[in-house]
């Protein structure tokens, strides 16, 4: 679920309002003085045991979200809350417990996993990190793990060079389970697989979100993934949402003019490839100097007035989806 | 195959029979067998294939472009506008290279030398092999931006690569690959690093200027539903030999051979939200030990007797073929095969 809904049960995941930026420059004093603007007033929030999409180009800023949200990257405005617990404000214990409650799943299993550790170590690693498990409840944990997502028992004391990209992904997600978390982020975790071994990959995280009432947040490029994946999604562009709704109703029938644009280049077996017209050429503006008005005006084929005034993501007639545009309808 | 000397006249490029293979110290990793591949003239062929399968290695052997003394060839024939590319030295390569053949890269930024202005490298190419002066090729060079939607040609030929974002390198490659008016482009995998709506911009851009030029293109990638939207006719590849080939849409539409059938079963694009895909079971076979028989009869559900003892070779008519024993061949081989 996105922004505006209410639900009733508190969200795994409320994200409220995230600004990250990044110090570009620095003067003599070494103060910042131009910022590049990543993530521009973000809202979202995910049910329990739902999947929510992100999709965008490179550098809208889809990874920087992810990881603010996981806390690895600091952001300077808004809120991340995890099952109602605000994750800044919390301290001590209640944010080592917080942190265990979400985990995360990168693109390359190849520079995400420790080379010199073996497998039943990387996976149990997070729990060692935690404190106050005997090696043999460690192993034990590791080999449960490493079952559930399809990892023989002789594969525990390997090396992950000996492993191909697919199965060092399933021990990525192994340990990302380690700790038993509600959340898992995943950052486009099939990008680097063959088609076929990311069909394998998808169908594991579907069956482990089946077993143990996983919430996921996937990260991707990839509309058709995210489709068949995600039960909500929401459509990024400089830093910022600017559509969000139901999977099938916001990839099926886009409102806002770039979900539009980035529907129809998406590569299909059913449609011919775009006009030029259709695509409209250019690039995300530069994120140091953020445009006024719309983001998406100097893009947008339908730019009309109004477009230079800025633009909130407001809910559509449907009552379930949002855009960010003021000529949307429906 | 139909692939005889006097047919390749009308080709763009002829593969035959090409075996190649890659020596190593424990044993030769065996890259290609028996790819044949053919590219008549103004024709937009794509070659899909998970990585690995020698989807690229095939058109590097075909332009001279694997290091040398590292690979064998170890038979079958390349002829690129009735020349054979693989009995040339390095100059005669680069007469050919450039002025026949030229290839686009997945890597922009690889491809262009991070030192020098776009303009000269650009120009460069043009006088290498147009014998055009400076003037004339500054010229060329700037209409074959403009051509490439570049807003501003003489400002980007003043640039340097690092310049300009993944997009327009793409494009200004494309832009060098198309300025010789070479007879055969070779675009390997040129749009994977970059974005869909960047992407969909480059595949029209090679798809217009192939068609108004009538160069003929060979297209790399494993993205099965970009070679949909933009190949006339489609190889697919597989663990470095082709299993199948014809026209797109009927391959793509009525896939024959069981691996194309389960290739396009995976992709989440065909099947209901949440469904289980049908991945392939097991790996890529190991091609300094390849398996008896097809290469794909380890992963093969439909896989007989006949299948792990001896390779099927592609049959079929009209320009589809399928290298399977249970399709193409007629059903009484294989149920012989079954018998056996």
């Amino acid at each position: 679920m996105t922004e505006g809904i209410d639900t009733i049960a508190p969200p795994v995941l409320a994200v409220s309002d995230l600004t990250v930026r990044f110090p570009a420059s620095r003067d003599w004093l070494g103060r910042a003085t131009s910022h590049v603007h990543a993530v521009n007033g973000v809202s979202l929030q995910v049910r329990g045991g739902g999947s929510l999409g992100i999709v965008g180009e490179s550098g809208c800023g889809k990874s920087t979200l992810a990881q603010a949200i996981i806390g690895l990257a600091p952001y300077e405005k808004g809120s991340v809350a995890i099952d109602g617990q605000d994750f800044q404000a919390s301290q001590g214990r209640q944010k080592r417990d917080l942190r265990q409650k979400m985990q995360i799943v990168f693109q390359d299993p190849q520079s995400s996993l420790d080379r010199r550790l073996p497998v039943w170590r990387l996976i149990s690693e997070p729990l060692h990190i935690r404190g106050g498990h005997s090696n043999a409840e460690l192993h034990a944990k590791a080999a449960e793990l490493a079952a559930a997502v399809g990892l023989r028992p002789e594969h525990l004391d390997r090396l992950p060079h000996e492993f191909s990209g697919g199965q060092r992904q399933r021990i990525a997600i192994a340990r990302a389970m380690s700790t038993d978390p509600d959340l898992m982020v995943l950052d486009e975790p099939t990008s680097a697989l063959d088609v076929s071994v990311q069909a394998q990959i998808v169908n594991l995280l579907l069956k482990l979100q089946r077993e143990r009432g996983l919430t996921y947040l996937l990260i991707s490029h990839d509309v058709a993934l995210v489709r068949h994946f995600c039960d909500d999604v929401a459509v990024m562009y400089l830093g910022q949402i600017v559509e969000s709704g139901p999977a099938d109703a916001v990839l099926g029938n886009p409102r806002h003019p770039y979900t539009r644009t980035l529907l129809a280049s998406a590569p299909s077996f059913e449609t011919p490839l775009p006009t030029l017209a259709e695509v409209r050429i250019g690039e995300l503006p530069n994120n140091r100097k953020l445009p006024t008005g719309c983001f998406y005006r100097e893009r947008c084929g339908k730019a009309a007035n109004g477009c230079e005034a800025p633009q909130d993501l407001r809910r559509l007639g449907d009552g379930v989806r949002h855009a960010r545009c003021h000529l949307a309808q429906g | 195959m139909m692939t005889d000397t006097v047919q390749s006249r009308g080709q763009a490029l002829a593969i035959h029979n090409l075996s190649l293979e890659f020596p190593t110290f424990s044993g030769a990793i065996k890259a290609l067998d028996n790819v044949s591949i053919n590219v008549a003239k103004a024709e937009i062929v794509g070659i899909v294939g998970e990585s690995g399968c020698g989807k690229s290695v095939t058109t590097m052997a075909a332009t001279g472009l694997l290091p040398k003394g590292r690979y064998r060839i170890t038979g079958g024939s390349v002829r690129l506008f009735g020349h054979s590319t693989l009995t040339m030295d390095d100059s005669q390569l680069q007469d050919v290279r450039g002025k026949m053949v030229s290839t686009i890269f997945q890597e922009p930024m690889n491809a262009l030398n991070p030192t020098i202005r776009i303009g000269k490298q650009l120009t460069d190419v043009i006088m290498r092999h147009e014998e055009a002066s400076l003037p004339d090729a500054r010229r060329i060079a700037r209409d074959i931006l403009a051509d490439m939607l570049i807003g501003d040609p003489e400002r980007v030929m003043k640039q340097y690569p690092f310049e300009l974002s993944g997009g327009m390198r793409q494009r200004v490659l494309i832009a060098m690959a198309f300025s010789c008016n070479p007879g055969l482009i070779i675009a390997d995998e040129p749009t994977t690093a970059l974005d869909v709506t960047v992407q969909a911009v480059i595949l029209r851009l090679i798809q217009n200027r192939a068609r108004r030029t009538g160069t003929s293109v060979i297209f790399i990638s494993h993205n099965v539903a970009v070679v949909s939207q933009l190949c006339d006719r489609l190889y697919v590849m597989y663990a470095g030999r082709i299993v199948e080939h014809g026209a797109t849409r009927t391959v793509l539409d009525a896939p024959q051979h069981p691996y194309t059938q389960a290739l396009l079963r995976c992709l989440p694009e065909r099947v209901a939200p949440k469904q289980e895909l049908e991945a392939i079971t097991g790996a890529v076979p190991n091609l300094m030990h390849p398996p008896a028989g097809c290469y794909f009869q380890p992963r093969c559900k439909e896989a007989i007797d006949l299948c792990r003892s001896r390779s099927p070779q592609l049959a079929g008519a009209d320009g589809r073929e399928v290298a399977c024993w249970r399709r193409g061949v007629g059903p009484e081989i294989a149920e012989q095969g079954s018998r056996q």
